[in-house]
């Protein structure tokens, strides 16, 4: 319920569904790389909660801040240059602020880029909200010669202003008692007028007017702010208008074209620049007569600019920065792997020692396949997540990740993708090995969303570290002599692929010019322990989080459809005898043997054993053959044919999507070699080798195949998370599958004809 | 807003060598692209410096009021500024 009575500036408390806190909270405002979160870390440490803005990927963190020992609400809005609506993120921080003001805000800006950073400032009092400024980083603008007077800004700015340092927590307390402070004032904050001109003050005038007389925009922000976003032609303020009354806008639109046109004869110039003008100008009135002033001579970049003139050299920089990414790589695959095997191991005695509890059957089959080996397949994957995060937060907060997008933005341009781009296809395994999941999770330093979208939905081509062993295997068995040379050209195949279906998904599903790349290149800082720690903490939580529901529940199903339905009585019947047989033998020998060692019991035995195993693992052929995975494997053959796969490789690329660590197994379970493992399969190499259903165009066929299919389940999940929707994870599965077909089938009628 | 008409002659940024200064005189860009450029604050006033290029000669990086940026070389064309 809308009380029509209530002031329309009066920014106090929630009065609309849209992220509505149960009570009132304190926002963080401000630019990227302001040391905003920074500032929302040392106020709320570990208490905090991390979410998604409904629709869109921009997170949404909220936090406990203590003052006085009393608990204070607080959220970290997503970085803002501006509030019009050019990112996800601005569009975010406008939305929150409009439909759900906060009690006050804390604007952290960045001291020695006063100017810059004090635009975004000016929009949040047009709103008309209470905000307090925080000047950080005062020990740099103190260390490089800037001087602020903040007694005269505030007076200037009639908000309270305070010095702080984010990183040691200075000032922090004081901002915060400020802000609550301004909440806890009974009249409301008056919105800041700035004058826009002769040509738009009368134009704005008229607009609000109108506005205002319609009862718009009715609650959380004042008349004459909507009005000005009309006049900048912001598109989401036209769309509410529109929505709210279609009639009212025919005239609202009217005088804009007009005023657009007066100003585009008259000026040369739209009403959106002459807006952003007046701003500036008023910023610059600000910080005249001693407000801000620059010791010449003294910059506190010059540090960085030197650390520039080698990073970002021309023939230095490109080197550092292969170096840089090589180790980044190496260490977090080969240091990840340790405790990723830990992982493995505990999940794999945990299946075992359920398998000793448990007697045999269902139940325990379930337990053991289902559940152990997905939690575990899930699990084991946060190792690698939290180092890799680790150091991305490390190259992010250190400003170095700006460099590296700088230094290959022409490249990725080409294929509609930006310099931000990067980060996300080496770690996805634009060098051998790498995996997806942290890839796709990396896609979220991408702003805009088409070259986001780009991005995550062509890094499944690269070669992960799963789909190695399939790689190595069939490289190995069919061309022994060019084995390394292949290798290398899957890798680069995953590249040639990536940046062509690019290419391809901006020229169609994501058509439109190329975002503006307009950056900043922040200073180099070291980063803090605090927020690298958040920050892995953070990322791995939500994987956790996230990936373990839905692949708790995939790996069941495919666990199912392997085992369902069983072989019947008298088919099951015989095998069954037959493994009873063998192990009966086997016992029988070990009495016999008992207390007696002989080289005739030692043959026996092992000729035993072997029988054994045979006759379980054609029980185990036989069962996967008659279970639904291997029905539609074999269903399936007819399709597959022309591109050289039987039912056996058609059921493990099926236990692929589930995760491609099965494939080789699944090819041996097939193959009746019981669980190969996927890092020694000797005895499937020689098999394979032997078959004369298998040639090098096959090998080459399949290897392309796993290559491009379908991403793995949890890789799904993931890019379904980024991507904002299920029918992204459809999209993947079955574009990735048809692509891989296709390229599959060229590749198997080339390769007979050349090889025979 | 403080313009500087006629001091020097006005080149767009792409032209700009780096180490070299001046004055932005106009952003010719309009929609999402001009929106963006100015709120990263490069309009009509700012003094502005090209401190670098990357490795390909595209981005540039520029300094003006105690930030770096960086834009494509597309992006600068829309920007004049008038060197002193």
């Amino acid at each position: 319920m809308t009380q029509s009575t209530m002031p329309l500036s009066v920014p106090s408390g929630a009065r609309d569904a849209v992220p509505a806190p149960a009570s009132g909270y304190v926002a963080l405002a401000g630019n990227p790389n302001s040391g905003k979160t920074t500032a929302f870390n040392a106020y709320t440490g570990a208490r905090q909660h991390v979410g998604n803005y409904p629709g869109v990927t921009v997170e949404r963190k909220e936090g406990t801040a203590h003052l006085d020992g009393k608990p204070v609400r607080l959220v970290d809005l997503p970085g803002a240059y501006s509030l019009t609506a050019y990112s996800e993120e601005e569009l975010v921080v406008r939305r929150e602020l409009t439909k759900a003001p906060p009690l006050a805000v804390i604007n952290v800006v960045d001291a020695p880029a006063l100017e810059r950073n004090l635009f975004l400032t000016v929009q949040l009092l047009e709103l008309g909200l209470p905000v307090v400024l925080a000047l950080n980083m005062m020990d740099e603008a103190r260390a490089s010669g800037v001087h602020i007077d903040a007694a005269l800004l505030s007076e200037r700015l009639r908000s309270p202003v305070v010095e702080t340092v984010a990183r040691t927590g200075e000032g922090l307390d004081t901002a915060l008692s400020a802000a609550l402070a301004l909440a806890r004032e009974e009249k409301a904050a008056e919105p800041l007028l700035l004058s826009y001109g002769p040509d738009l003050d009368p134009v704005l005038g008229s607009l609000e007017k109108r506005i205002a007389d319609a009862g718009l925009p009715g609650h959380g922000y004042p008349a004459r702010w909507l009005a000005l976003k009309l006049l900048e032609g912001d598109a989401a303020a036209w769309a509410e208008i529109r929505m709210a009354n279609p009639d009212l806008t025919t005239r609202l639109k009217a005088e804009y074209d007009t005023v657009a046109s007066h100003i585009r004869s008259t000026l040369h110039s739209s009403p959106e620049a002459v807006i952003s003008d007046y701003r500036y100008g008023f910023v610059r009135g600000l910080l005249k007569d001693g407000v801000l002033r620059r010791e010449s001579g003294r910059d506190r970049l010059a540090l960085s600019d030197k650390l520039d003139r080698v990073l970002v050299n021309a023939l230095f920089g490109p080197l550092i920065m292969l170096a840089v990414l090589y180790l980044v790589f190496q260490f977090t695959f080969v240091a990840g792997a340790w405790p990723q095997g830990w992982i493995e191991d505990f999940f794999a005695w945990l299946g075992d020692v359920v398998a000793v509890i448990l007697p045999e059957g269902m139940a325990r089959s379930l337990l053991v396949s289902g559940v152990i080996d997905g939690l575990g397949g899930v699990l084991s994957f946060v190792p690698l997540i939290l180092i890799l995060f680790l150091f991305i937060a490390f190259l992010e907060d250190s400003g170095y990740m700006a460099r590296i997008a700088y230094m290959v933005d022409r490249i990725f341009r080409s294929f509609g993708l930006n310099g931000n781009s990067v980060m996300a296809y080496i770690t996805a395994g634009g060098i051998a090995g790498g995996c997806a999941i942290p890839g796709a999770m990396a896609t979220r330093t991408l702003r805009s969303h088409r070259e986001k979208m780009a991005t995550l939905l062509t890094l499944p081509y690269f070669s992960c570290g799963a789909k190695l062993p399939v790689f190595l295997l069939l490289a190995g068995v069919f061309f022994p002599e060019n084995s390394a040379e292949l290798m290398l050209l899957m890798v680069l195949a995953g590249w040639v692929f990536a940046l062509i279906v690019a290419r391809a998904l901006r020229s169609t599903l994501f058509r439109g010019e190329s975002t503006p790349f307009v950056m900043e290149l922040p200073p180099y800082r070291l980063p803090t322990l605090r927020s690298l720690g958040v920050h892995c903490w953070e990322r791995s939580w939500l994987y956790i989080k996230k990936a373990g529901t839905v692949l708790l529940a995939a790996s069941i199903l495919i666990w199912a459809s392997m085992t369902f339905p069983t072989l019947d009585e008298e088919r099951a019947a015989p095998l069954e005898a037959a493994v009873a047989a063998a192990e009966a033998q086997l016992a029988e020998l070990a009495a016999a043997s008992d207390g007696v060692s002989g080289d005739v019991f030692d043959e026996a035995r092992v000729a035993a054993e072997a029988s054994l195993a045979e006759a379980s693992q054609v029980l185990a052929e036989e069962s996967l053959r008659h279970s639904l995975a291997g029905r539609l494997g074999t269903a399936l053959e007819p399709f597959t044919r022309p591109i050289g796969f039987d039912w056996r490789t058609n059921v493990a690329l099926a236990g692929g999507i589930a995760a491609k660590e099965a494939i080789v197994s699944t090819l041996g379970t097939a193959y009746s070699l019981g669980d190969v493992d996927p890092e020694d399969a000797e005895p499937l190499a020689a098999r394979l080798q032997a078959d004369s259903s298998w040639s090098r165009a096959t090998a080459l066929s399949l290897m392309l195949f796993v290559l491009l299919y379908s991403p793995c389940f949890v890789a799904l999940v993931v890019i379904k998370n980024e991507a904002g929707g299920w029918r992204w994870l459809v999209f993947s599965m079955l574009f990735n599958t048809a692509l891989a077909y296709a390229v599959s089938a060229v590749a198997f009628n080339i390769g007979r004809v050349i090889w025979g | 807003m403080e313009s500087h008409k006629g001091n020097g002659p006005v080149v767009g940024l792409r032209r700009m060598k780096p180490g070299q200064r001046g004055t932005v005189v106009a952003v010719n860009a309009e929609g999402e692209l001009g929106r963006r450029i100015r709120d990263m604050g490069l309009l009509p006033g700012t003094d502005v410096e090209v401190v670098g290029r990357a490795p390909l000669r595209d981005p540039v990086a520029l300094r003006l009021s105690g930030v770096t940026l960086a834009l494509r070389n597309r992006e600068a064309d829309f920007i004049m500024v008038e060197v002193g």
